[in-house]
């Protein structure tokens, strides 16, 4: 268990909040904190060109005691070009928390045409299509930022795109059932949602099944249009699951993601948020449960580069069990353009039994004094025993009491879906895996003996 | 007219009434050679329908017998008893001790976020009943008590104590006590940070327990002030771990004027007896 362990540029509290634009310009203060080192370079030909951050920033002051650099460059490395980030080896910043024999098959690259099962509910005002490897819409995209992406880019040979008429009002949300067939293959993905101006829609994407999947999605949306992305991660045992998700936030626009990782062996995902226009809002959810031997791994990246937009970073996990292990790394960056700009991020571990380790490293990188307010927290923590104390003095037994938390805990976060019928399913996927806390409608008598 | 023996055995011995006997209780806190000895003998008897008042100077080791009593697992039985109706207490677990009727109002209740109060209460509730209560009549129940305690409805929905003030942490201690009805009651400074509104509100809600007559409450506290709303029917002066007078209401009246000086002067030069004996004995 690491407590607490915090990083941040400009400071070694745990529990930062910059509620003031003075206090920003104190941080960015010169000789303070970040963008000291020099620029991160693509370097051709090494093991992990542009992942590594030799001094492309620096913490100021002292750094608390098991705070880690989070590798956050000044730009990030970015191709096309699977071979251009080489082969990692595990030592790299970007790949040191992830188990690399699990995840090896995705960064090999074999070819395959292996698929997932889709069972699609398209509302009306939503096109389902695919594109070629060629087509303009792809070069748009942003561009992968490792190995794994960069070949689920190149492999899976075009994408298939949703789009949303601007300016539709989906009467009910796209739903994408996305199942696992068992193969061993990997199945290399790419999907694009395409938003129209002005459009409100909400996407799901339902992850379940036996898979060893690479799939990237990029979500366009356009000025003033308001998306919800939920990715459901609800695996069977054994499955593997890396991708790079990417939002595009036009102007005025409004975007929410909603992570909810519970099954498969090993989950890895990245979630970059860019904005292409001012005024631009978009609050990034998750929540995650790993049991015994699951690596769950979320590593957030959002880039304010214009001014007056805002983003609300909440993930919450609970481990349980020998070797379970989870990782959340939370970059923001601030850019000089981007006066005007709040943001928060925050990430919460309950540590339930021994031997399970959670890693938190939340990053924010300030370059302008012209902000609303940046700040970040992270902690994990056992059960307090202090709650568990309270609960049971008013009778109710020890298990009872650690799953009632607990549900609150998730409860949280779930909530931000706003689909009570998907909220209710994976709050019963959460409440078996601590053991069926029964509802309090069907709450059974318990006897005291 | 023919009378019937057996109510009238059951009425002379009230089968409801209930007894929580406390015989030589030594308690520590800490370990090894760390461990630091807070009870040093406490004897106390509370039956169903008195009010106890336990009055001490700050560190005198009050809140330590309260949350002793309760089973927190900070504290160390070293020796003694505490039975409640003849039942073993201190074998018993933390939500054993609720169910069997033990109830402890807290200084410093504990917040837990993202559990509703009003789930809360009815999971306590179920446990304390053994079942779950009747919806319809349990919602009236906490509506009105929640209503006596001048407790806003929103309240309910709220997480338990996150963000509660001093006064409404206090309330809903009184609340989970007047829904769960226990037999034995102990109050831990239920009075300390509440102004003169959130008092009368608090005490008129023990007052109303204790006017339905079948609890015994443990009132622990350090000014004289809530005695004011609750009338103790004994009193009993706590220093330096241990009771070192008893008597009526009149004692507190004692204490208002003179305050505790005098018990601890005493209590100090016992000590220092008690530990220049020790010295002799070991050396």
């Amino acid at each position: 268990m690491s407590p607490d362990t915090t990083s941040t540029t400009t400071t070694s509290t745990t529990d930062l909040t910059t509620d003031s634009a003075d206090l920003a310009g104190e941080l960015f203060a010169p000789g303070v904190g970040a963008q000291a080192g020099p620029p991160t370079t693509p370097a051709a030909g090494t093991g992990s060109a542009g992942q590594a951050s030799p001094g492309a920033h620096s913490h100021g002051g002292a750094a608390p005691s098991g705070a880690v650099p989070t590798g956050s460059p000044a730009e990030r490395f970015t191709s096309l070009d699977p071979d251009a980030f080489g082969v990692p080896t595990g030592r790299e910043e970007t790949w040191r928390f992830t188990p690399m024999k699990r995840i090896r098959p995705l960064l090999d690259g074999a070819a395959s045409d292996a698929h997932l099962t889709w069972v699609t509910d398209l509302p009306e005002g939503v096109e389902l299509t695919s594109v070629d490897a060629d087509d303009p819409l792809l070069k748009g995209l942003p561009e992968p930022a490792d190995r794994l992406a960069a070949l689920a880019r190149q492999r899976s040979d075009g994408a298939a795109v949703i789009r949303i008429a601007a300016e539709a009002q989906l009467d009910r949300p796209v739903t994408l059932g996305l199942s696992g067939t068992g193969s061993d293959e990997v199945v290399w993905g790419q999907l694009v949602v395409e938003v129209g101006n002005f459009a409100k829609a909400t996407v799901v994407l339902d992850h379940s099944g036996l898979a060893r999947y690479a799939g990237g999605v990029a979500v366009l949306i356009g000025d003033g249009a308001s998306v919800t992305l939920v990715s459901v991660q609800d695996w069977a045992p054994g499955a593997v699951h890396g991708a790079q998700y990417d939002a595009v936030v036009g102007r005025d626009a409004t975007y929410r993601q909603v992570v909810v990782t519970l099954g498969g062996d090993l989950v890895r995902l990245v979630s970059n948020v860019q904005y292409s226009g001012p005024g631009g809002s978009a609050e990034l959810f998750g929540v995650y449960f790993a049991d015994e031997t699951q690596h769950q791994e979320h590593r957030l990246w959002v880039d304010h580069g214009v001014p007056n937009c805002r983003s609300n970073v909440k993930y919450k996990g609970a481990l349980q069990g020998e070797d379970a292990r989870t990782v959340w790394i939370g970059d923001v960056r601030i850019r000089p353009a981007a006066t005007g700009t709040e943001t928060y991020e925050l990430n919460r571990n309950l540590v339930l039994t021994d031997g399970a380790r959670a890693d938190s490293v939340p990053n924010l990188e300030i370059e302008t004094g012209e902000i609303v307010g940046a700040g970040h927290a992270s902690a994990t923590g056992r059960f307090d025993d202090e709650q568990l104390f309270y609960l049971c003095s008013r009778g109710i037994d020890a298990e009872t009491a650690r799953r009632l938390v607990v549900r609150g805990f998730f409860a949280d976060v779930v909530q931000e879906i706003g689909l009570p019928e998907l909220q209710d399913r994976l709050m019963r996927v959460i409440e078996t895996r601590l053991g069926a806390l029964p509802g309090l409608e069907e709450q059974p008598v318990e006897q005291a003996s | 007219m023919s009378v019937d023996t057996q109510a009238g055995v059951s009425a002379a011995t009230p089968s409801t009434g209930s007894v929580l006997e406390i015989r030589n209780l030594h308690v520590s806190v800490g370990e090894g050679d760390d461990a630091k000895e807070i009870l040093r003998g406490v004897d106390l008897t509370v039956r169903s329908g008195e009010t106890h008042a336990i009055m001490g100077p700050n560190g005198s080791g009050k809140s330590t017998l309260a949350y002793s009593i309760a089973g927190h697992p900070k504290y160390t039985i070293t020796a003694g008893t505490v039975t409640l109706d003849g039942e073993d207490v201190l074998a018993m677990k933390v939500d054993e001790r609720a169910r069997a009727g033990m109830f402890l109002a807290m200084q410093y209740p504990v917040e837990v976020p993202g559990v509703s109060v009003s789930n809360f209460l009815r999971t306590a509730a179920t446990a304390i009943k053994g079942e779950a209560p009747k919806l319809r009549t349990w919602v009236k129940d906490v509506k009105a008590e929640m209503t006596a305690l001048e407790m806003d409805p929103a309240f309910a929905e709220r997480n338990v104590n996150e963000g509660f003030s001093g006064g409404e942490k206090k309330r809903h201690e009184i609340l989970q006590m007047r829904l769960l009805k226990p037999k034995i009651a102990i109050l831990d400074e239920t009075d300390s940070g509440l102004d003169v509104d959130a008092l009368r509100i608090v005490s008129e809600g023990v007052n109303r327990t204790r006017a339905e007559g079948e609890v015994g409450v443990l009132l622990i506290t350090h000014y004289t002030r809530i005695l004011r709303y609750i009338k103790p029917d004994f009193v009993h002066v706590f220093v330096a771990g241990r009771i070192v007078e008893e008597g009526g209401p009149e004692l507190a009246d004692k204490l208002e004027s003179d305050g505790y000086a005098a018990y601890v002067k005493d209590s100090n030069e016992q000590a220092s007896a008690e530990r220049a004996a020790l010295e002799v004995g070991s050396a």
